[in-house]
C-alpha cells in the first residue's frame, strides 16, 4: 500500500543568489492513511515551511512531493483541486473577520465545491455542534476566545471532508486554559482515523497522539521515530539536549 | 487556603439598590455633566472671540453689506436651492462610474499574471497622469478638447448622460470621472494591499481559486478598510461638481456668480457655501455612522 503522504527529498530555500537560506534540507518524510505525524524543533527550523510546501502555498526547489502516490509537487500542477483535499489550520487562526463564523466555514463548501446552501449550512451547524460552538454561528471571529477562534478554524477545514490535515502550532497563540480544548479536538479527529500532520511545541501531547515523531533542525529532519523511542531514548544527541531544554521551560 | 483569601471574601460589593445608582454609575453621570460643561464653554467662548475680532474690525460694516446682506440671502437663497438637484444630479451619475472605473484600475495595478503586464503599466501611468494634472485642466482640456474632434455628428446617449456630442453635460461629467477614479484607484489599491497575507493563504488552503480569494476574502475587507477614506473622495466630488461651471453647465456656483455679476454683491456665493454645506455635512454624519456601526457589529469590545 502507499503511504498517504510521501515527502521526497524535498528542498527549499527562500532568498536571492547572495542571500541564499536553505530552509528544508532534503527532507523526506512517510505518512501512512490514518496516522499521525508530529513534527518537533525550535523556532526556525522550518516546521512551518513543510506545512505550506505541503499544501502547495510554498513551491518547492526540488525533490517531490506524492499524495495517494500521485506527485502534487509538478511543476504547472493547479494547485486548487489539490488544496481541497488538504485541511490547513494556521497558528493565528486565518479566519476572515468579516464573516460570522457560518459564513467562514460555508464559504469553501459553497463557492470550492459548489454544494447546497442550505445543505452546507446544515452540515456546518453540525460540526460546529459537535465541537460545542453551536451558539457562536452568527458571532464573528473577534467575538470568540482564542481557543473557540482556533477551534472554528478547525471546523472551518474539516467542512471541506478533506483527506489530510495540516495542523501548524495551532495552539501556541493561546493561553494554557484554552490549549486543552483545542487539544481535544485534534484527539477527537484522530479517533475519527484524520491523517494527521501536525508542527507542535506540546511534547506532552505530541507523544500520547502521534505514530511517528520528527525532529527538526535547521531544515533537516534529524530524527524520526514512534514517540516512546524518540522521548526515551533519542538516537541523537541534539534531539535529547532540544528535548531537555523544552522539559527545563516546563512543556513536557 | 489561607486567612488572607477568606479575610477577602467577606468584602461584599456594595449591594445594589434598585432605582438607585450605583457609585460607577454616579461617577460616570458626573464625568458626563462636567465634559458636557467644559465643551459648551469652550465653545462659547472661541466662537465669542472670532466673532467679537470679525465684527470688530474696521472693515466689517462693509464686508457685512457686501457679504451677508440678510434680504439679498433671503432672495437669493431658494433660488439657488432651486439650482442644488443640478450638482446633486452630476454626482450621482459621476459616482457610480468612479467606483467601477476606479476598481478596474486598481485590480489592474494589482494583477500578478506576467500577461497582464501592460494593464498594470497603462494603471500607473493612468493614475500618475490624473493625479498630477489639477482636475480644472482635465476638465478644460476633455470638455472642451474632446468635442471638437467631432468623431460623431449628432446626438449620444448614455446613462442619463447626453444630448448633443459636445454637450458639457456629457464631457464634464466623463472628465470628472477620469480625475477622480485614479485618486480611487490608488484608495482600493492601498485598501487591497492592507489585507494581510495569512488572509490568502487561509482562503488558498480551502481550495479558493485567486479570483474566488479577491472575491471573496480580499476585497470585502479591502473595501469595507477604505470606506472612510473613500467618501473624503467623495465629499470633495460633491464640491468638484462646481468646476463644470466652466464648461457653462449652470448649477448653483454658476448661477450665484451670475447673480453677483448682475447685482454687485457677494451674499449669492455666501448663500451658495450654505447651500453645499447642507448637502455635505449630512454626508460626513453618514460616513461616521457607518463606521462606528461597522466596528461594533465585528468586534467584541468598542474602545472609545
Ligand atoms: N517567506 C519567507 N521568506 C524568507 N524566509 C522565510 C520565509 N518563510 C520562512 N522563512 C525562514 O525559514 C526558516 C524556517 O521558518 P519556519 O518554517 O517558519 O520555521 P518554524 O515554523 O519551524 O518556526 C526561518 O529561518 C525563516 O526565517
Ligand atoms: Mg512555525
Amino acid at each position: 500500500m502507499t503511504a498517504k503522504l510521501r515527502i521526497d527529498d524535498v528542498q527549499k530555500s527562500f532568498g536571492g543568489k547572495h542571500d541564499r537560506k536553505v530552509v528544508l534540507d532534503h527532507v523526506s518524510l512517510e505518512v501512512g492513511e490514518h496516522e499521525v505525524v508530529c513534527l518537533i524543533g525550535a523556532s526556525g527550523s522550518g516546521k512551518s515551511t513543510l506545512l505550506r510546501c505541503i499544501n502547495l502555498l510554498e513551491p518547492i526547489d526540488d525533490g517531490a512531493i506524492f499524495l495517494d502516490g500521485v506527485d502534487i509537487s509538478e511543476p504547472g500542477l493547479d494547485a486548487d483541486p489539490i488544496r481541497r483535499r488538504i485541511g490547513m489550520v494556521f497558528q493565528s487562526y486565518n479566519l476572515f473577520p468579516h464573516m460570522s463564523v457560518l459564513e467562514n466555514i460555508t464559504l469553501a463548501p459553497t463557492k470550492v465545491l459548489h454544494h447546497d446552501k442550505a445543505e452546507a449550512r446544515e452540515a456546518a451547524l453540525e460540526l460546529l455542534s459537535r465541537f460545542s460552538l453551536a451558539d457562536k454561528a452568527a458571532a464573528y471571529p473577534d467575538q470568540l476566545s482564542g481557543g473557540q477562534q482556533q477551534r472554528v478554524a478547525i471546523v472551518r477545514a474539516l467542512a471541506m471532508k478533506p483527506e489530510l490535515m495540516l495542523l501548524d502550532e495551532v495552539t501556541a497563540a493561546l493561553d494554557p486554559v484554552l490549549v486543552g480544548e483545542v487539544l481535544n479536538v485534534i484527539r477527537d479527529m484522530r479517533n475519527e482515523g484524520m491523517t494527521m500532520v501536525l508542527a507542535t511545541h506540546e511534547m506532552g501531547f505530541a507523544r500520547e497522539i502521534s505514530d511517528q515523531v520528527c525532529f527538526l533542525k535547521d531544515g533537516v529532519v534529524l530524527e524520526s521515530a514512534p514517540p516512546d523511542q524518540l522521548f526515551t531514548a533519542p538516537a541523537h544527541a541534539e534531539t535529547a539536549e532540544f528535548l531537555e531544554r523544552v522539559i527545563a521551560s516546563g512543556r513536557l | 487556603m489561607t486567612e488572607h483569601d477568606e479575610g477577602a471574601d467577606n468584602v461584599s460589593a456594595p449591594s445594589r439598590v434598585p432605582g438607585q445608582l450605583t457609585r460607577r454609575e454616579q461617577w460616570l453621570r458626573r464625568r458626563r455633566r462636567r465634559s458636557a460643561t467644559v465643551a459648551l464653554a469652550s465653545t462659547a467662548l472661541t466662537f465669542g472671540i472670532v466673532i467679537a475680532v470679525v465684527t470688530g474690525s474696521s472693515g466689517w460694516p462693509k464686508v457685512k453689506a457686501l457679504f451677508f446682506d440678510p434680504a439679498r440671502f433671503k432672495d437669493d437663497f431658494p433660488e439657488l436651492l432651486g439650482y442644488l438637484w443640478v450638482d446633486v444630479k452630476l454626482f450621482l451619475q459621476c459616482a457610480p462610474l468612479i467606483i467601477i472605473w476606479g476598481m478596474v484600475i486598481a485590480l489592474c495595478r494589482n494583477t500578478r499574471n506576467p500577461v497582464l503586464f501592460p494593464l498594470r503599466v497603462f494603471a500607473a501611468v493612468y493614475t500618475d497622469f490624473f493625479r498630477g494634472v489639477p482636475v480644472i485642466l482635465t476638465i478644460y482640456l476633455i470638455g472642451f478638447g474632446i468635442p471638437k474632434l467631432k468623431l460623431i455628428e449628432g446626438d449620444v446617449h448614455f446613462l442619463g448622460f447626453g444630448g448633443a456630442w459636445n454637450s458639457p453635460y456629457l464631457w464634464g461629467p466623463i472628465a470628472l470621472v477620469l480625475a477622480y477614479s485614479a485618486y480611487v484607484a490608488e484608495v482600493f489599491r492601498a485598501g487591497i494591499e492592507s489585507v494581510h497575507e495569512s488572509q490568502r493563504a487561509g482562503a488558498r488552503s480551502l481550495g479558493l481559486s485567486q479570483t474566488q480569494t479577491l472575491r471573496h476574502v480580499v476585497l470585502p475587507q479591502a473595501v469595507r478598510r477604505v470606506i472612510p477614506p473613500l467618501m473624503n473622495d467623495f465629499l470633495s466630488l460633491q464640491k468638484d461638481v462646481a468646476l463644470l461651471s466652466i464648461l457653462g453647465i449652470v448649477e448653483v456656483f454658476r448661477r450665484a456668480t451670475s447673480i453677483k455679476d448682475k447685482t454687485f454683491n457677494f451674499t449669492p456665493l455666501v448663500a451658495a457655501a450654505v447651500i453645499f454645506l447642507v448637502l455635505t455635512i449630512p454626508e460626513t454624519r453618514l460616513v461616521d455612522w457607518y463606521t462606528n456601526r461597522q466596528r461594533k457589529r465585528t468586534s467584541g469590545t468598542v474602545i472609545t
